[in-house]
């Protein structure tokens, strides 16, 4: 594995007016990697990838693409391509033609402009479409269009704006893999931009999450889901159940807290806590364990009695929300493990439990 | 059955609404524009008389007179010269303009729009006329070089008063085409371009003026259209030292004694035909886009 480093974003910073799209933002994209900016609408992710691309200077700070300043570079001297979230094609021009423009533009020779334009639309499947204007393409293939016009050009990286955004469920799952699978085949780097965790997590090898401009955690997408290191984090990927207390015990890497109605639980800290800090505790609706009130672990340090008020079925889970006290709800789901038509063998609502979070599989979190 | 009966009845009344709807225009059509056309054209095959009366008998003349004389074929080439150039010189000043103006904040683009058209609110003669003012040998632009100490110019009276009144005038209806145009412009595709290694140049050459090429045909028809057969500026600013089509047609017709209107008439086919050709050219190149 080669140690450079494909884009670098040193402290970048772009303000319109004195709102702060990106606030100080610092990030290494390794060569080769498919890299995701994660966040929720408005929270500089595009902006971000314009800077990359050069449409935006940024305020401060630097972009470096494998260890060339980009201050001075316009977009068209910039060894990235990018595909637009409206994917931008030409409309005057067949898909053909579209393909064609960047070799064009480094005048490359005819011969070797069509030959390769051939490839590029083969390997999206296009190959009957050569001759159409991009308005006689559905969504998807445009899209794919879109695709073969910024990889003919062999970037050294290819920035990706939400591009599977206008498309429905099912194609985008599709073209999830598709994309996956073609950017492991060529090999380029990938910078990906979504507000669609869950496709953030299948395609991406890191994930930048973003928040009011500024990045709050890189990690894998098991380091996103398994290991948020703020409340925003954990809110924003997957569903989670929060409890909110102080702090009140503190050890090496996980540490207790209390709540105003009496709580105590327990979990792991990503990053240190000191005690008497308002925190939360974070724990996944899967990771934590409803049992029955005569269950052998129910006897456990964080076990707390609760009833059960809702049960939703949903094929392979069951999503159960029980009632702690007057305030407190929380969720539970349950993996359908057993094929049974078996009444008992599910919770029903009113029925008492007991709930366990167990300090391994919850996180306390400042913020 | 019965349904057959029930569409054809939905179609003969749709028929009748439409025929109603179209009416007032059509005779409106026929007698305000073709009826007056036919006449010109059959005008144009007449014999003149001695006092500049119709004689009703069929003749080539005023056509081999026009392509024949010089006086009469110049006028013609000159008034086909001086739309060109009204033409080419509004586009390359109206497309700059009306991009310039699309580029700004919503707000700034109303103001500047209605600058653009401020020029309407007084009469054109009126214009032509402040024109005079400012060009004349005792004028705006010479006491303001007298009293710089240089020496005077000549100005008014002139061809190029002439072309400046023409793209003083005609700038309007080339701007607002284009800016039309522009407004439909995504310019996104812009950044797409230089994505892919267009330089600014070749991005406008090979993306944003062949997407605007619908606002700069009809521009330029809008443009050349009027031009072609003016004869107000020529002689205002142009002091009529030269003739342009539109001034002899207005002579034949009004001033010359005895008049000849059935050359008039011949003249007025012949620009006739150039505007078709024109406009045939407009909708070759904008069908497709227009699609
Ligand atoms: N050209 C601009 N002028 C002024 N403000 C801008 C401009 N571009 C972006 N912004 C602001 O910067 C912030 C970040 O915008 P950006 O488009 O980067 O968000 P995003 O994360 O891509 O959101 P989305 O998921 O909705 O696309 C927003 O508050 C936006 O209003
Ligand atoms: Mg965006």
């Amino acid at each position: 594995m080669s140690t450079t480093n494909a884009v670098e974003l040193r402290n970048v910073v772009k303000r319109f007016g004195d709102i702060a799209a990106v606030d100080h933002v610092s990030l290494e994209i390794r060569d080769g990697e498919f890299f995701s900016l994660l966040g929720p609408s408005g929270c500089g992710k595009t902006t971000t990838l314009r800077m990359i691309a050069g449409f935006e200077y940024p305020s401060s700070g630097s972009i470096v693409i494998h260890g060339r300043e980009m201050a001075t570079i316009p977009p068209h001297r910039r060894p990235v391509n990018t595909v637009f979230q409206s994917y931008a094609l030409f409309p005057h021009l067949t898909v053909a033609q579209n393909v064609a423009f960047g070799l064009e533009m480094q005048r490359r020779p005819k011969d070797e402009i069509a030959a390769r334009v051939r490839e590029a639309l083969e390997q999206v499947r296009l190959s009957g479409f050569a001759d159409r204007r991009p308005r006689q393409l559905s969504g998807g293939q445009q899209q794919r269009v879109a695709l073969a016009r910024a990889l003919i050009n062999q970037p050294e990286v290819l920035l990706l704006d939400e591009p599977l955004g206008a498309l429905d469920q099912k194609l985008r799952k599709e073209l999830q893999i598709e994309l996956k699978s073609l950017q492991r085949r060529v090999g380029i780097t990938f910078v990906f931009v979504t507000h669609d965790q869950e496709e953030a997590l299948t395609m991406s090898d890191r994930i930048a999450v973003m928040s009011q401009g500024k990045v709050l955690q890189i990690g894998s997408p098991t380091e996103i889901y398994e290991r948020p290191t703020c409340r925003f984090v954990a809110d924003f990927i997957g569903e989670t159940n929060f409890i909110a207390g102080k702090v009140i015990e503190n050890g090496a890497n996980a540490a207790t807290i209390e709540t105003p109605d009496g709580l105590r639980l327990r979990g792991l800290t990503p990053r240190p806590v000191r005690v008497g800090e308002p925190a939360v505790l974070s724990i996944r609706p899967e990771k934590a364990l409803l049992l029955a009130p005569g269950d052998a672990r129910a006897g456990h340090a964080f076990a707390i009695p609760a009833r059960v008020e809702l049960v939703s079925y949903i094929g392979s889970d069951t999503r159960i929300t029980v009632r702690l006290n007057d305030q407190r709800t929380f969720d539970v789901w349950e993996q359908n493990t057993l094929s049974t038509l078996d009444r008992d063998a599910y919770w029903q609502p009113g029925e008492p439990a007991v709930l366990v979070c167990p300090p391994d599989n919850a996180l306390v979190l400042t913020e | 059955m019965t349904l057959n009966a029930l569409e054809r009845e939905r179609q003969r009344r749709e028929r009748r609404t439409l025929a109603a709807l179209l009416t007032p225009g059509l005779l409106w059509l026929i007698l305000f524009f073709a009826l007056p056309l036919v006449i010109i054209l059959v005008y144009s095959f007449m014999t003149n008389g001695p006092r500049g009366n119709i004689v009703w008998q069929f003749t080539l003349g005023n056509y081999v007179d026009l392509f024949t004389r010089s006086i009469y074929f110049n006028a013609y080439l000159r008034s086909i010269w001086i739309s060109v150039l009204t033409t080419v010189i509004c586009l390359v000043l109206g497309y700059p303009l009306a991009l310039f103006i699309v580029r700004q904040p919503p707000r700034w683009r109303t103001v500047l729009l209605f600058l653009v058209l401020i020029p309407f609110w007084t009469n054109f003669l009126v214009r032509i006329y402040a024109w005079q003012i400012i060009l004349a040998n005792n004028g705006l632009i010479n006491s303001a070089l007298r009293s710089l100490g240089l020496p005077p110019l000549t100005l008014l009276n002139t061809e190029g008063a002439t072309l400046l009144g023409l793209v003083y005038g005609e700038l309007p209806f080339m701007v607002l085409p284009i800016y039309a145009a522009l407004d439909r412009f995504d310019f996104t595709l812009m950044e797409a371009a230089a994505d892919l290694g267009a330089s600014k140049r070749r991005a406008f050459w090979r993306v944003m003026l062949p997407m605007t090429m619908p606002g700069v045909a009809a521009g330029s028809v809008l443009v050349f259209i009027p031009t072609i057969g003016q004869f107000v500026v020529s002689e205002l600013l142009g002091g009529a030292k030269v003739d342009y089509l539109g001034n002899l047609i207005q002579r034949l017709f009004l001033r010359s004694n005895p008049p000849n209107w059935p050359l008039g008439s011949a003249m007025a086919m012949a620009m006739m035909l150039v505007l078709l050709a024109l406009i045939l050219i407009y909708f070759r190149t904008t069908t497709e886009e227009d699609r």
